[in-house]
């Protein structure tokens, strides 16, 4: 299908329901009440966030919602101090209150802030729209006939052998956003996208252990076609979650040490959003999130000379990707939106930027302007440099994914996502999976249970020996990336092929928990296990 | 503050009279916030806002349908209460579907919503624009946050039932580092109105706990006498707690659920005189006395809507006494009917002292300052992964003698309430993993553990 980014008829798709609400009196308003206190820079963005989700359990309807963010926010520099301000009340007096309710705001703000904020510039995008590619708007399918395909799904997998219970559900999203500022630029944009998962839960009743095998399916920037009409084949993934999950409970638990790892997107996205993704936000780097999620090892001293890994690792940033999370025409400050080079050939070259951090550091690393990454999840939150769809680039030659598993003697294949977790300047992680199974003289032997990896980030894209081809490649994403203070939420897709890592250390989590020794209380009766 | 063109009261009865379903709960909720952030020893965002949420739920033969938007007008509102009441027509009956509660008008139902404003920074503003001069001038750098948010929720029912309670919430946190960015420092707690929030103590507390990193000790991976302060506590209770559904253990997937079937209820889970519960009127930390549910789970059903809350306890000295329950769920597993609450206090009988006590009685051990990323790795036995960050001391004979690197630690909380050795008194601390974004209402002892598992060692500084 092709884009419909910057297509003319982008003006026809987007929701006329959301084009007939108030925003152009507003924004008038709203700048207008902020230049007469001659600030710096204004800007007025409104949102309508349309979210709809259900969860069903075992063939039944469990719960669903259907929910709306409606609302506007003014922003302002003024004497170089951020105000930031929003409101419910979709009048013209209402905008004007929150105009001057932000210049109040960076007035307080001003006795605070030691260093000007100043912007990169923009050249002025005039009443510009974009729109997502997609079929179907999920929102507009009758609620009823999303849920009866996953009650039927969850059916299914129950009545498979071996599934005590089983449990789906899909979030889907419609987001429309209007940015107009003081210089004349003005956007209106559209996207949709979708989240939909399945999980079978059993037990084996010898060892006592419980499980689950969850769909691999990717959340993704497309409508209700991906779901129902073959844009996934979660059909084929309702026959197989039973089978796999028998398999996992009476497999055996691994031994810790070091394998060779070959990594399915599914699994490997998880791990680049952590240690690549967050890593090359400017913001981090520099250190505007050390109080909440941290820094970078990434910094920007080490900008071309960093080995973040292997030659073979080209990582990109994009906002124009088809289907990506993360894409869209202009960011939240009005930015038209770009792809760049954040890995190549292993080194560091590039990073995420917003407006701000694009005036100080946007000469060396974009020509002077931002790349695009201002993002708020909502009219009430402030926009903050966000995550593009950062990606790992496939091997144009490169193998499938049978072809690496042949390269390994001894290792495990890594499918999935579960948990995950990583430190404050990006260094040591751990992740787990949906499975694991081992690989012996370049074949997969059976699954394995109990696994994580865990490694310090150069040193794990320093081992990636290989990747696959673009026969491997997929979009995969999340749509729960939490950032900042008061904390924003975002969707983003990384792309990757399947890939080869040599010598990572693999814990069992089996033994990782308890103590040496169980300690009781003098006197205590021993406690029920 | 921009305000609402219609009072809450008045939404909440326009949708009632709207309403074309058998049955309709609507909850009203008008929230105001303030913030400031700041890196680097300046100001760098901002924000004030005013939001209006309503949720309408209508009913009809047991079928729900539950909308919910920003809605400031009672316009908006007709449209959300259209939108219920046609889809709930089409949906088929719930799961969870019960009598809704009824009653009548509490005493405070006309009251007006309250709210906040960027003046409840006035005095901590000026303090701490004082305090980046300072830290600027003593070479160090300050990255922190504060938030203050007012939520008046509004609750009624065709049942005639009307609740209102007001939910003041509040935190602060400040990250102190040395020049070089090589040490780390952090503080941070909960207030309900920044009355009692000092931002010179915050900073001196700071540059005391930067300067127990004069002397740096590498230590490797492994099992370590620790001594975990209340905010780390709060971290890993929380799991303990929001993973306490009884739906979900009575069906054999959680660490509370009984091998062979059903749940641990009854079961010894911690040592003896450890209590772990919630009292939504617990001093300092109250919070919404009845049941507020916009959509079903697994431990929650919109059909409790206004059920009143009570202390409840979730571990009574060491023994698992009640899960999160709805009365779905309360019929599923025959045990009674025990609402999650918006607060979580644990407290070890006797306890008594501070962290300081704690720390003056190990030979040989680590004090943690907080915990990051959190995360789950097998329900089986709840087992977590996190890291220790912005201050891990080393103790020797009772005293602070440096800090250590950091670690990442794989650890159960449900297996921590057999294994600690010594607590402290409770007192409010805030969990910095989730106390910002999801429940900041947690009082907690420190606690000693004796084995601690450090799996690996962290580079982050």
């Amino acid at each position: 299908m092709a884009s419909l980014s910057d297509h003319p008829d982008a003006w026809d798709r987007i929701d006329p329901t959301f084009t007939a609400l108030p925003h152009r009196r507003l924004a008038e308003a709203a700048l207008a009440r902020a230049r007469d206190f001659g600030v710096d820079h204004a800007d007025f963005r409104f949102e309508r966030v349309r979210y709809q989700y259900f969860t069903v359990r075992d063939g039944q309807l469990q719960g669903a919602s259907d929910s709306e963010d409606l609302g506007f926010a003014v922003r302002v520099l003024h004497e170089g101090a951020w105000g930031f301000a929003s409101g419910v009340v979709l009048s013209r007096d209402a905008a004007v209150v929150v105009a001057e309710q932000a210049v109040r705001v960076a007035q307080v703000a001003g006795r605070m802030t030691r260093r000007r904020v100043e912007l990169a510039p923009e050249p002025v995008h005039d009443d510009v729209a974009w729109c997502s590619p997609y079929l179907v708007n999920p929102l507009e399918v009758p609620l009823e006939e999303k849920v009866d395909l996953f009650r039927d799904w969850t059916s299914r997998l129950l009545a498979a052998d071996g599934v005590d219970h089983a449990s789906g559900g899909l979030q889907a999203v419609q987001e429309n956003k209007f940015y107009a500022d003081e210089t004349g630029t003005v956007t209106t944009q559209q996207r949709v996208r979708l989240e939909p998962h399945l999980e079978a839960f059993g037990a084996d009743e010898a060892s006592g252990r419980f499980d689950s095998m969850r769909t691999i399916a990717p959340p993704v920037g497309r409508g209700w076609e991906f779901v129902a009409d073959g844009g996934y084949d979660f059909d084929a993934e309702v026959e197989q979650i039973p089978g796999l999950l028998r398999e996992k409970l009476l497999a055996p638990s691994v031994e810790p040490g070091a394998y060779d790892l070959v990594i399915h997107p599914s699994n490997l996205f998880l791990t680049i959003h952590e240690s690549i993704g967050h890593a090359t936000e400017l913001d981090r780097a520099l250190g505007y999130e050390a109080n909440y999620a941290g820094t970078s090892f990434a910094t920007y001293d080490r900008l071309n000379s960093l080995v973040y890994g292997s030659p073979v690792m080209q990582v990109t940033g994009d906002r124009t990707v088809e289907h990506g999370l993360a894409s869209i025409g202009y960011d939240d400050e009005g930015v038209q939106t770009q792809s760049w080079d954040i890995v190549r050939d292993g080194i560091l070259v590039g990073y995420q930027l917003d407006r701000p951090m694009a005036h100080t550091y946007g000469a060396e690393l974009n020509g002077g302007r931002s790349n695009g990454c201002a993002f708020a999840d909502s009219p009430g939150h402030i926009p903050i440099q966000r995550m593009a769809n950062v990606s790992l680039q496939p091997d144009p030659h490169g193998p499938d994914t049978d072809g690496l598993i042949d390269k390994v003697e001894r290792g495990i294949y890594v499918v999935g996502d579960k948990s995950w977790s990583i430190d404050m300047q990006r260094f040591n992680f751990q992740f787990t999976g949906q499975r694991f199974y081992r690989i012996e003289d370049g074949k997969l032997a059976g699954m394995l249970r109990d696994v994580a990896y865990q490694g310090t980030t150069t040193d794990f894209w320093g081992s990636m020996e290989a990747v696959g081809g673009p026969q491997t490649y997929v979009l995969h994403g999340a749509f729960n990336c939490g950032k900042a203070q008061p904390g924003q939420v975002a969707a983003v897709s990384h792309g990757c092929p399947s890939a080869l890592f040599r010598g990572v250390n693999v814990l069992n989590t089996s033994e990782e928990g308890g103590s040496l020794e169980p300690v009781d209380a003098p006197g205590d009766e021993a406690v029920t296990e | 503050m921009t305000r609402a063109t219609s009072s809450p009261q008045h939404l909440v009865d326009h949708a009632l009279e709207t309403s074309a379903s058998p049955e309709c709960v609507v909850i009203v909720q008008d929230e105001t916030h303030a913030n400031l952030r700041w890196a680097n020893n300046t100001l760098t965002t901002n924000g004030v806002g005013h939001d209006v949420g309503v949720t309408v739920i209508a009913f009809r033969d047991g079928a729900t349908a539950s909308v919910s938007s920003t809605a400031a007008s009672t316009e908006r509102v007709t449209a959300l209460v259209e939108a219920a009441d046609a889809a709930v027509r089409r949906a088929q009956p719930a799961e969870d579907r019960n009598d809704l509660v009824s009653g009548d008008a509490a005493a405070d139902w006309d009251d007006a919503p309250a709210a906040t404003s960027i003046e409840v920074y006035g005095a901590f503003a000026k303090a701490l624009g004082e305090e980046f001069e300072r830290a600027e001038a003593e070479q160090r750098v300050l990255y922190g946050f504060v938030n203050h948010e007012i939520a008046t929720t509004y609750l009624g029912s065709s049942t005639g039932l009307r609740r209102r309670h007001v939910q003041p919430t509040g935190h602060y946190a400040c990250t102190g580092k040395t020049a070089d960015l090589s040490t780390s420092a952090w503080v941070g707690g909960a207030t309900r109105d920044f009355t009692d929030v000092d931002a010179h103590a915050m900073a001196d507390t700071l540059t005391t706990r930067l300067g127990w990193a004069t002397r740096r000790v590498d230590l490797p991976a492994g099992r370590y006498d620790t001594v975990l302060p209340p905010t780390c506590v709060a971290d890993v209770m929380l799991d303990a707690y929001w993973g306490a559904g009884a739906r979900v253990a009575h069906e054999g997937q959680s660490v509370y659920a009984r091998r062979g079937g059903g749940t641990r209820i009854g079961e010894r889970v911690g040592r003896p005189g450890t209590h772990l519960y919630s009292d939504p009127a617990y001093p300092g930390l109250e919070c919404e006395p009845f049941v507020l549910a916009s959509s079903s789970g697994n431990t929650s059903s919109v059909f409790d809507n206004g059920l009143p809350l009570a202390r409840t306890e979730w571990v009574s000295d060491g023994i698992l006494s009640s899960l999160i329950q709805t009365r779905h769920s309360a019929t599923m597993t025959g045990q009674p009917v025990t609402p999650g609450i918006d607060n979580l206090v644990l407290e070890v009988d006797g306890a008594s002292g501070s962290i300081g006590d704690l720390v003056a009685d190990v030979d040989h051990g680590l004090l943690l300052t907080c915990m990051w990323y959190i995360r789950e790795v097998d329900p089986q036995t709840m087992l977590l992964t996190g890291l220790t960050r912005d201050g891990v001391y080393l103790v020797e004979g009772g005293e602070i003698t440096g800090a250590v690197n950091n670690f990442r630690w794989n650890e159960s909380p449900v297996d921590l309430l057999r294994r600690y050795t010594a607590a402290s008194a409770t007192v409010p601390g805030l969990s910095r993993e989730w106390g910002d974004d999801y429940f900041s209402r947690t009082a907690m002892p420190g606690l000693r553990v004796p084995d601690f598992n450090m799996s690996s060692v962290s580079q982050a500084l």
